[in-house]
């Protein structure tokens, strides 16, 4: 399976990842290399397998109810790119 | 001193033979010495002789324990409260990490002396070293040739002795396949007997933290202070932590050891072969029943795992956009921009690939095709691991088909370097401990013998190892230039 200079820039653009127009040919290739491996897992049955999300096939513990975690927002917006007044700046999104 | 095992530096602090501030410095001075290795990313020498002044206080009053005054260092994918914690990523250049991992805590707990943070592949996702934004770490066996990844920082500093020990962590080899190529003893965990709390992650259901160590001893008294169950991290097992110090001195009279014939297979290098087969006579002589044994869906865990690893990878590395630490892209136009060109500029190659893999098999059309087949085949290779381990007490096998190759001979061909992995990235999709241990050379390299445990059998795998480092000298063996 091959995938295309397209489907790759429809892929970065799922995942908000720019990729140099350069380099879109080497991830085109490199992602039909890797699909090409992946077709192997269609030589195994299996139907009837129930996926495997997990090693330990355990449920999420539950925990008390209470607060643990105390407020960390300055010491968080430290490092942060671009904060003021305690909110995290973007550029404008709303006009 | 910097030959010695943890338990030896922990007897001449007691006796005053040194201090850790001594000691402390000596390594410093070595780090120094080998700056050319490359296997730092961050030295923190002024935190390391004041946390050293604090051991040395601690050893006079009494309080101390095994590690209290050990210079240890962290792999740079465990954060670390005010030092900087990169991951290998230009990404990460300017992260100070506001709080400690949990296996951070436990070291610093312990009284253990941190020099300093180790290079890794960037995100953990290689088998070089040579993705990192920091460069190529060296192989102290061979500076022509690559230590391995993820954590080839820390395989080149334990086997070059720029720390007593370190952290790995390992998502599909990371620990076991650099502690092969750099001739040191590495032990991946049981998934979930490590918190994974403060370990940036990669592959969630997969990695997992572990020791990197000269000896199996070493790596005991390292897993006794990581190991355990911690609330932060809702996937630790909440199961006792054995004495694994008190296990080393079994006998391994009546050992059933299981060789998967898939591990012997084509592709594997005559050399390393021999070596491995040199090492299974040992067990042979200490008394182990060695039998064949098949794991008919292991073939198709290199597809699985590049599946299930980019798929989780593209989820978790979703956090990494500009906006709330980390690199950020210059005059952004729109949010957009600033998503889409700080993910840009801030990721290297083998990362993109790897998200760029996996929002694909998770994408609407293709999903049940790859994400859901893969897993699938988990499921599958899972069963194999229950039953093999259910007729042997453990496998052993290859770590690594050849030992440690040339840099930039794979870098250019993804694939080729994937399929570097395919003796340990099946353990990590089932969940299963293992460990790489020291067992000679090929052609001048070292060769690391692979054992195989059952779930939370890591006591069993220490005790293994421990024994067949009784008989033989592998684990002693020091690089050239760095005695």
């Amino acid at each position: 399976m091959s995938l295309t200079a397209d489907d790759v820039k429809k892929i970065a653009h799922l995942a908000r990842l720019g990729i140099e127009a350069q380099d879109v040919a080497s991830y085109a290739k490199d992602l039909s290399g890797m699909l090409d491996l992946m077709t192997q897992m269609s030589d195994l049955d299996t139907d009837g397998v129930e996926p495997m999300a997990h090693p330990m096939d355990q449920v999420q513990r539950l925990r008390p109810d209470v607060v643990t975690e105390r407020d960390n927002r300055e010491k968080f917006q430290a490092i942060a790119p671009q904060v003021e007044a305690g909110l995290y700046l973007v550029p404008k999104v709303i006009e | 001193m910097h030959n010695k095992t943890i338990a030896e530096l922990a007897k001449g602090l007691r006796s005053g033979e040194f201090s850790s501030v001594e000691l402390t410095s000596a390594f410093l001075n070595r780090i120094k010495q080998h700056s050319t290795l490359n296997a730092y990313i961050t030295v923190t020498e002024d935190l390391a002789l004041q946390a050293a002044k604090e051991a040395d206080a601690r050893l006079a009053k009494g309080d101390a324990e095994l590690l209290t005054g050990i210079p240890v260092a962290q792999k740079d994918i465990f954060c670390t409260e005010g030092v900087k914690t990169t991951c290998g990523s230009k990404m990460l250049d300017n992260f100070i990490a506001p709080y400690n991992a949990t296996v951070v805590d436990k070291f610093n707990n312990a009284g253990a002396v941190m020099l300093g943070k180790l290079n890794m592949d960037e995100f953990a996702m290689g088998s070089s070293n040579e993705t990192s934004y920091y460069g190529a770490v060296k192989n102290p066996w061979d500076t022509n040739t690559v230590p391995g990844g993820s954590s080839g920082g820390t395989a080149a500093a334990v086997a070059a002795r720029l720390a007593v020990c370190a952290t790995g962590t390992d998502t599909g080899g990371s620990i076991r396949q650099p502690a092969a190529l750099c001739g040191i003893t590495g032990l991946k965990p049981t998934y979930g007997r490590v918190s994974r709390y403060g370990m940036i992650a990669y592959a969630s259901s997969l990695d997992q933290g572990g020791p990197m160590t000269r000896s199996a001893e070493d790596a005991a008294i390292m897993l006794q202070t990581m190991a355990g169950f911690d609330g932060k991290d809702s996937t630790s097992v909440d199961l006792p932590v054995p004495d694994y110090m008190a296990g080393l001195t079994n006998s391994l009279e009546g050992l059933k050891v299981g060789l998967p014939k898939e591990f012997f297979g084509e592709g594997l290098n005559a050399d390393v072969a021999a070596a491995i087969e040199a090492a299974i006579d040992e067990f042979r002589k200490l008394g182990a029943k060695v039998t064949e044994v098949s794991m008919p869906s292991l073939k198709l865990a290199i597809p699985a795992y590049y599946v299930i690893a980019p798929a989780e990878c593209s989820a978790n590395l979703s956090r990494f956009d500009g906006v709330r630490f980390g690199y950020r892209c210059e005059n952004p136009a729109d949010l957009t921009d600033l998503y889409t060109r700080s993910r840009g500029e801030g990721f290297g190659k083998e990362v993109k690939r790897r998200i760029l893999m996996g929002t694909y098999a998770l994408s609407a059309g293709y999903y049940d095709a790859y994400y859901i087949k893969a897993q699938k085949i988990r499921r599958l290779i899972s069963e194999d691991f229950k039953r093999a381990l259910s007729e042997v007490d453990v496998m052993m096998g290859p770590v690594t088909p050849s030992t440690a190759f040339g840099i930039g001979e794979k870098i250019g061909n993804p694939i080729e370097m994937y399929l570097s992995d395919i003796y340990t990235i099946a353990i990590n999709l089932a969940g299963v401990p293992a460990m790489s241990v020291p067992a000679g050379f090929a052609q001048g390299l070292p060769v690391g013998l692979q054992i195989i445990g059952n779930y939370f059998a890591e006591d069993r795998l220490l005790n293994i190892a421990h024994q067949y480092q009784q008989v033989t000298d592998w684990h002693t063996h020091t690089p050239k230039g760095f005695e």
